[in-house]
């Protein structure tokens, strides 16, 4: 039996798979055209308070009056939304889903919204071989989330990644306008390395680096305002001269959580993120 | 992907979709030739796989609903959408769409297809029904004379 190819059988693919992939990223190129700003915030390194200074940056500048939205890309352990005070059900129209609204009006998209409380990410799927599809789940919950959440008019939609790599290639191709990443990082060695793999993928993937936030940098003492280092390193330092890029922020360790950041610091990140803010 | 009747060297045209059970989804295509239909039976994880790309083997006829894949596959919580009122914000007395219910409703003829999707949710939102089921869509049906719809 003689075969003829695809492209020489005349007549359009009924099902057009390519297309249908297109359109998808035409929905988001279109819902993104009303954002301002598309910033990624990353670390390599888990527990290094990635989404704490993702929550501090999008509070400090919604409270400057930015319209600002928090994507939590981090399907599997979300926590960005109750930080900043967002909670559903979250409203369904022709438009798209529609965020939910935390502090200082920042509008906020995460699966903590929709799992159950303390439930795993789980999906609807056949008994094995679960891991064939599951991370093309996860790159499309990602992609729905860039393209049917009602962001509306943004100047910044900060994109709280989760650690390690996975996510980073998934960002630069769903998301070509992307501004670039903030990577997040403590002052440990161990953080270092860590972190400096991950830029390093976020570089070769095609991410713009912005800068190094060192978070934990040290803590004051409450009684006496003495300051003291928490970890022995300078990854903050370290980082931002090995790639070429402004170390934007030292943020102290705050018990009480979400951290504030340092004037200073924040009109350097904000100066850098969104020139011209208040 | 285009299947092709080789007694009549012709491409075949799609016909229509199914999901019979057990995760099988099944394609019909027609040569437009001879009139030879064959189905396209693909098991649940070839099924998983397509639905995991957010596309349609023979073409969408219903365009992409608002978190189509996270809302059919994701393990989440019942009430964790709902429809949103003119503000946006989460209206009273909303009701959501099963997963077999968009796709029966994906099957009214485009032209009307808004219209009949009003219908049921002002049905289901009358009789305090949640979540709208091809049950409720046969109920409603009867209920309201829309036969064939």
């Amino acid at each position: 039996m003689k075969f003829r190819t695809y492209h020489e059988v005349t007549g359009s693919d009924a099902s057009a798979i390519g297309p249908q992939v297109g359109r998808q990223l035409q929905r988001i190129e279109e819902r993104l055209a009303r954002v301002g700003l598309l910033v990624g915030v990353m670390s390599g390194k888990g527990g290094v308070g990635k989404t704490y200074v993702t929550a501090a940056l999008a509070l400090a500048l919604g409270e400057r009056g930015l319209r600002v939205g928090v994507l939590d890309a981090d399907l599997a352990a979300p926590t960005v939304a109750r930080v900043l005070g967002g909670s559903g059900p979250v409203a369904v129209d022709e438009e798209g889903v529609h965020p939910a609204t935390g502090r200082a009006g920042v509008r906020v998209f995460s699966t903590d919204l929709l799992l159950e409380e303390d439930a795993p990410l789980r999906w609807h799927e056949p008994d094995s071989a679960r891991f064939v599809w599951r991370g093309t789940l996860e790159a499309g919950a990602l992609r729905e989330f860039l393209s049917d959440v009602v962001w509306g008019d943004l100047d910044l939609l900060l994109i709280d990644l989760p650690p390690g790599t996975d996510r980073l290639q998934d960002i630069a191709e769903l998301a070509p306008g992307v501004a670039g990443v903030v990577a997040v990082t403590i002052p440990s060695e161990e953080s270092r390395r860590a972190v400096g793999r991950a830029m390093r993928a976020a570089r070769e993937a095609g991410l713009n680096l912005l800068g190094v936030v060192e978070n934990m940098s040290d803590y004051a003492c409450p009684g006496c305002g003495a300051r003291t280092s928490l970890f022995p390193g300078d990854a903050g330092n370290t980082l931002a001269a090995e790639f070429g890029v402004p170390l934007i922020a030292r943020i102290p360790f705050t018990p009480t959580g979400c951290p504030s950041l340092p004037v200073g610091d924040l009109a350097r990140l904000t100066g850098l993120l969104h020139p011209g803010a208040p | 992907m285009k299947f092709l009747c080789v007694d009549c060297d012709t491409r075949m045209e799609f016909a229509e979709r199914a999901v019979p059970g057990d995760g099988t989804f099944a394609a019909a295509f027609c040569c437009p030739a001879c009139g030879r239909t064959i189905a396209l039976l693909a098991n649940p994880m070839e099924t998983r796989l397509v639905e995991a790309l957010g596309v349609q083997i023979g073409g969408r006829t219903l365009d992409e609903q608002p978190l189509e894949l996270v809302r059919s596959t994701l393990v989440g919580r019942d009430d964790a959408f709902v429809e949103a009122d003119p503000a946006g914000e989460p209206a009273r007395g909303s009701v959501q769409w099963s997963g077999e219910a968009l796709d029966r409703l994906a099957r009214v003829p485009n032209f009307v297809r808004g219209m009949v999707k009003r219908m049921y949710a002002d049905y289901a939102r009358e009789r305090s029904i949640a979540t709208i089921t091809p049950e409720v869509m046969d109920r409603a049906r009867s209920d309201l004379g829309l036969e064939g719809m």
